[in-house]
C-alpha cells in the first residue's frame, strides 16, 4: 500500500469533513449572538425564542466541529511526522496559541451559555455567547496563520535542516492572512445566512409559524447578502495575491497553458491527457487580466512557462498541480458564489418590499440552496491546498518528503485508520443530518425542547 | 532555569490538569451505564459534567499543542510511533463528544442506551490507553538514531504498561465516583459513594503494584532525573485517606485526595523522565531529551510570554465556571 497516497486521502477526508461544520459555527455563532442581543435590548420574547431555536441547531453542528477538530490536531504528528519535525518550530506555535487563546474560551463559555440560562444575569449570559462567537472566529485566525505559512512562508530561516522561526511578528502578519482570513470569515457568514434562509423558507412555504420565520428570513437575507458580496470582493483580492505568490495555482485554476497578455478568462477549457495542451476552450478576452490586476492588460503566466521557470529554480521535477481538479474546483466555488449572491439579493429584494412570501419559487429554491455554501467551501479548500502541490510548504518542502516514514507508520496502518475514520464519519454524518432536519422542522411554538441541561 | 526546563514543567502541568479534570469526566462516563438505574438518573449523571467536559478536554489539546510548539521532535516521534493507539483514542473521543449532545435529542430508549454505551466506551478507552502510553514512556521504547519509533503496536501492550494502564483506569473511575457522590444528592449520591468505597482498595493495590513493577521495568529507582522525594508518598497517603473521608461522607475532601493522587502520579512520572521526554531502549544516546527535541530558543521565548499571560486567565475563568455550576444536580433541578 502506498502510505503517502493513503495519508493524503486521509487528510483530505478528515479535513474536508471538519470543514463541513466549521463555517456554520463561525457564522451562526455571530448570528445567534446578534439575535440574543436584540432580545437583550428589546426584551421581546420572540427573539429569545429565536436564540433558542437557532442555538439548538448551532449546538448540534458545534459538537461535530469539536470532535472532528481533535483529529486535526493530532494527525500532523501521526501521519506527517517529517513535516512536523521540519516546521514544528514555527507551525506548532499558532496551534498551541489557538488552543490556549481560543479553544479554552470557546468551549468553556459554550458550556456557560447553554447551561447558564437561569443561573446568570441576562448581561453575563449575553456576554457568554459573544465570547463563544469571538473565540470561534479567533481560532480560525490562528489556524489560518498556520496555513498561511504553508502558502507563503515568512519569518523563518533554514537552520539545522529545518525551518526555524526568526520573527514571530512577521508570522502573525503574514501577507497571505489579510485576504485568506476575511474570505473564510465571510464564507462562514454566507453559510450561516443560507442555512437560516433555507430553513425559514421551508417553513414559510408550508405556512408553519410564518410570524416567527419571517423575522428569521429578514435577518438572514441581510446577513447572507453582506456575506456573499464580501466573499466575492475578498476572493477577488485573494486571486490577485495568488497571481503574485503562487502563479502556478492561478494558471491551473484557469487551465492557462501559455502565458497571455492580456489574459482571457476561461469559461470552459478541456485539456489533453498530458495536461500540457488545450484541446478546446471558450474564453472571455481580457477578463483574467482584469481579475488579476484590475486593468485590461497585464501578463498572466501559463503552466508551461512556470514549469520551466521552477525547474531552473528548484531542480528537475513536475511543478504542476492536478489541473482538472483545480480548474473545476475554482469553477465550482466561483459559480456557487455568484449564484448565492444572486439568490441572497433576490431574497433581500423581497424583504425590502415587505413581501417575504411573495415568491413561491424562491421559497422552494432556498432550502436546496443550503448546499451551495458547502460546495463552495469544499472546492475552495481543494483548490487552495491541492493547488499548492507538489509543495506542502511552498518552495520549502514537498508533500512526499513530509509523510511519516513507512517504517514507523505502514501503509496498512494508515489504511486501517482511514477505513475506521471514514466509516465513523459516514455514520455520524447520517445522524447529524437526521437531527438537523428534525429540529429544523419543529415549530418553535408547539414543541419546545428544554434548554439549560442535556 | 532555562526555557527548555520551563516548557517541560508547563507540559507536565497541562497533563496534570488534564488528568485531574478530564479524569473525573472519564470516571463519570465509565460509571454511567452501571450507576444510573433509569433514564432520569442517567440524565442527572451526564449533567454533572455537562458544562465542563469540553473545557476539560481542551487541556489535552493544549498539552498536545504545547508539545508540538516546544518539543516538535517529541510530538512527531510519539504521535507517529503510538499511531494505532492514538487512533483508538481519537475514535473514542469522537464517539464520546457527540454522545453527550446527541443522547437527549431523541426519547427512544434504544437511542439513549446506544449513546450511553458510546459514552462508556469513549471514556474507558482513553482512561486505559493514556496510562498505557505513560507506562511506555517510563519503560522506554525502541527509538532509532533518526528519532523514529522502531517498534510496533503490540510492543506497546507489554505487561508493565498494561498494569499502569489499569491503574490509571481504576484511579480515574474512583475519581469519577467520588465526584458523582459530591455532585448528586440522595440515593444516587449514596450509591456513588458505595461504588467509590469498593473501588478504593483495587486502586490502592494497583498503585503499589505499579510502584513495585517499576523497580524492574524502569530505571525509576536507579537513575532518578530529579528525585521526586516525598511527592509519590504524598500521593499514596492521599489515596489511603480517601476511604476515611468517604466513610464520614466528606465527599469534598475525598475528591481533593483522589485529585492529589492523580496529580502526584503525573508529577512523579515527569520527574523520573527528566530531562528525557522519550527513553530509547536501543541506545541511551538516542533518547529524546528536552534539548535535542526542542524548538529554537526564539520560539520558546515567544511561547513563554504567551503562556505566562494566558494560562492564568484561563485558570481564572475556568475556575469561575465551576463556581457558577457548583450546586448538586438532581432530578428536581433538571425538571425546572
Ligand atoms: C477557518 C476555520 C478553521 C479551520 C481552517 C480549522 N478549524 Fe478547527 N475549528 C474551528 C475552526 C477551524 C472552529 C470554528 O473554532 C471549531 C469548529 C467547531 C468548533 O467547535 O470549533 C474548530 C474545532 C477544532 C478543535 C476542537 C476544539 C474544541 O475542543 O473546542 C480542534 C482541536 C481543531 N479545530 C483543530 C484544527 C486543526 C488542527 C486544523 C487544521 C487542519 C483545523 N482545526 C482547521
Ligand atoms: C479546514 C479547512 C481545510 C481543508 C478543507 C483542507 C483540505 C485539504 C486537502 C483537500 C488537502 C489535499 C490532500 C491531498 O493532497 O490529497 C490538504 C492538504 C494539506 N493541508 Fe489542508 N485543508 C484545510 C486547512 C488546512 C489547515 C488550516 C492546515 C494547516 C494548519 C492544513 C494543512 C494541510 C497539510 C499538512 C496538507 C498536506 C497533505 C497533502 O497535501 O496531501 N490544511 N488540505
Ligand atoms: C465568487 C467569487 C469568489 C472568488 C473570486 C474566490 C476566490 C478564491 C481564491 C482565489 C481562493 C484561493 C486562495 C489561495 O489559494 O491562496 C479561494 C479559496 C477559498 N474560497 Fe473562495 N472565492 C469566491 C467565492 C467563495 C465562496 C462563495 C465561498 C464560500 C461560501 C468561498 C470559500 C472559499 C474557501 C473556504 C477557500 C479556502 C480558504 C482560503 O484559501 O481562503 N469562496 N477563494
Amino acid at each position: 500500500m502506498d502510505a503517502l497516497f493513503l495519508a493524503r486521502l486521509q487528510f483530505a477526508v478528515t479535513t474536508v469533513y471538519h470543514f463541513f461544520f466549521v463555517p456554520l459555527t463561525l457564522g451562526l455563532s455571530i448570528l445567534v449572538a446578534i439575535m440574543q442581543t436584540i432580545y437583550f435590548r428589546t426584551g421581546d420574547e420572540a427573539w429569545k425564542k429565536h436564540t433558542e431555536f437557532w442555538g439548538k441547531l448551532f449546538l448540534i453542528n458545534f459538537a461535530m466541529g469539536v470532535v472532528t477538530g481533535i483529529v486535526q490536531e493530532f494527525q500532523f504528528g501521526m501521519n506527517w511526522s517529517e513535516y512536523s519535525r521540519f516546521v514544528g518550530d514555527i507551525f506548532g506555535a499558532p496551534l498551541a496559541i489557538e488552543a490556549l487563546l481560543a479553544f479554552f474560551l470557546e468551549s468553556t463559555f459554550l458550556g456557560v451559555w447553554f447551561f447558564g440560562w437561569d443561573k446568570l444575569s441576562k448581561r453575563v449570559h449575553l456576554a457568554a455567547i459573544w465570547l463563544v462567537a469571538i473565540a470561534s472566529n479567533l481560532s480560525a485566525l490562528w489556524i489560518l496563520l498556520a496555513n498561511s505559512f504553508m502558502q507563503q512562508p515568512v519569518g523563518y530561516t533554514l537552520r539545522n535542516g529545518r525551518a526555524e522561526m526568526t520573527d514571530f511578528f512577521a508570522l502573525a502578519t503574514n501577507p497571505n492572512i489579510w485576504t485568506q482570513y476575511p474570505h473564510v470569515l465571510f464564507s462562514g457568514v454566507v453559510t450561516a445566512g443560507f442555512f437560516v434562509l433555507g430553513v425559514s423558507a421551508w417553513h414559510l412555504a408550508r405556512k408553519s409559524n410564518p410570524d416567527f420565520f419571517r423575522r428569521a428570513f429578514q435577518v438572514a437575507a441581510l446577513y447572507a447578502s453582506i456575506g456573499a458580496v464580501m466573499v466575492i470582493l475578498v476572493g477577488h483580492s485573494q486571486a490577485q495575491h495568488m497571481v503574485q505568490n503562487q502563479p502556478m495555482k492561478m494558471a491551473a485554476a484557469e487551465a492557462l497553458y501559455q502565458s497571455q497578455d492580456p489574459a482571457s478568462f476561461s469559461l470552459l477549457t478541456i485539456g489533453d491527457l498530458s495536461g500540457r495542451k488545450e484541446v478546446f476552450a471558450i474564453r472571455i478576452p481580457d477578463l483574467l487580466s482584469l481579475l488579476a490586476y484590475n486593468q485590461f492588460t497585464g501578463e498572466v503566466k501559463g503552466i508551461n512557462d512556470l514549469q520551466a521557470e521552477y525547474v531552473k529554480q528548484y531542480g528537475p521535477g513536475d511543478y504542476a498541480p492536478p489541473i482538472p481538479l483545480i480548474y473545476w474546483s475554482f469553477r465550482g466555488m466561483v459559480g456557487a458564489g455568484f449564484l448565492m449572491a444572486f439568490l441572497a439579493l433576490v431574497a433581500l429584494y423581497f424583504v425590502l418590499r415587505n413581501n417575504v412570501e411573495g415568491s413561491r419559487l424562491l421559497l422552494r429554491v432556498l432550502p436546496w440552496a443550503i448546499l451551495l455554501p458547502y460546495l463552495a467551501n469544499t472546492t475552495g479548500w481543494l483548490m487552495t491546498e491541492l493547488g499548492r502541490a507538489p509543495w506542502i510548504v511552498f518552495g520549502l518542502m514537498k508533500i512526499d518528503q513530509a509523510v511519516s516514514p513507512a517504517s514507523v507508520v505502514s501503509g496498512v496502518s494508515v489504511l486501517i485508520t482511514l477505513v475506521l475514520f471514514t466509516l465513523l464519519y459516514g455514520a455520524l454524518m447520517a445522524v447529524t443530518v437526521y437531527l438537523l432536519r428534525r429540529y429544523a422542522r419543529v415549530d418553535p411554538d408547539i414543541e419546545t425542547a428544554p434548554v439549560g441541561a442535556y | 532555569m532555562d526555557l527548555n526546563v520551563l516548557w517541560f514543567i508547563l507540559i507536565a502541568v497541562l497533563f496534570a490538569g488534564f488528568f485531574f479534570l478530564e479524569g473525573f469526566d472519564y470516571g463519570v462516563g465509565i460509571l454511567l451505564p452501571f450507576l444510573g438505574k433509569n433514564d432520569d438518573e442517567r440524565r442527572v449523571i451526564v449533567n454533572t459534567i455537562g458544562p465542563f467536559w469540553d473545557g476539560n478536554e481542551v487541556w489535552l489539546l493544549t498539552a498536545g499543542g504545547a508539545m508540538f510548539a516546544a518539543f516538535p521532535q517529541w510530538y512527531a516521534t510519539m504521535f507517529s510511533g503510538f499511531y494505532l493507539a492514538l487512533a483508538l483514542v481519537l475514535i473514542a473521543l469522537i464517539l464520546r463528544g457527540v454522545a453527550f449532545e446527541f443522547r437527549r435529542k431523541d426519547e427512544r430508549a434504544t437511542w439513549r442506551g446506544g449513546w450511553d454505551w458510546a459514552i462508556f466506551i469513549g471514556s474507558l478507552l482513553p482512561a486505559l490507553l493514556f496510562g498505557v502510553a505513560f507506562g511506555n514512556l517510563l519503560r522506554g521504547v525502541p527509538i532509532d538514531a533518526s528519532k523514529n519509533y522502531a517498534g510496533d503496536f503490540f510492543f506497546l501492550l507489554n505487561p508493565y504498561a498494561l498494569l499502569t494502564g489499569l491503574y490509571g483506569l481504576v484511579l480515574m473511575t474512583l475519581h469519577g465516583a467520588v465526584y458523582l457522590s459530591l455532585k448528586t444528592d440522595g440515593e444516587l449520591s449514596a450509591r456513588a459513594r458505595r461504588i467509590a468505597s469498593t473501588l478504593w482498595l483495587p486502586a490502592l493495590v494497583l498503585l503499589f503494584a505499579a510502584l513495585a513493577a517499576s523497580y524492574g521495568a524502569t530505571d525509576m529507582y536507579s537513575k532518578l532525573g530529579v528525585n521526586p522525594g516525598p511527592i509519590p508518598i504524598l500521593g499514596g497517603v492521599a489515596l489511603l485517606s480517601v476511604i476515611w473521608f468517604l466513610r464520614r461522607q466528606r465527599d469534598g475532601w475525598a475528591f481533593v485526595m483522589t485529585g492529589i493522587t492523580l496529580v502526584t502520579t503525573v508529577m512523579t512520572i515527569f520527574m523520573t523522565l527528566f530531562p528525557r521526554v522519550m527513553i530509547s531502549t536501543l541506545n541511551p544516546d538516542w533518547s529524546l531529551t528536552i534539548y535535542n527535541a526542542s524548538s529554537s530558543p526564539y520560539t520558546l521565548t515567544v511561547m513563554t510570554f504567551i503562556a505566562l499571560v494566558f494560562v492564568p486567565i484561563v485558570l481564572v475563568y475556568q475556575g469561575w465556571t465551576y463556581y457558577v455550576f457548583r450546586q448538586r444536580v438532581s432530578r428536581k433541578s433538571l425538571a425546572s
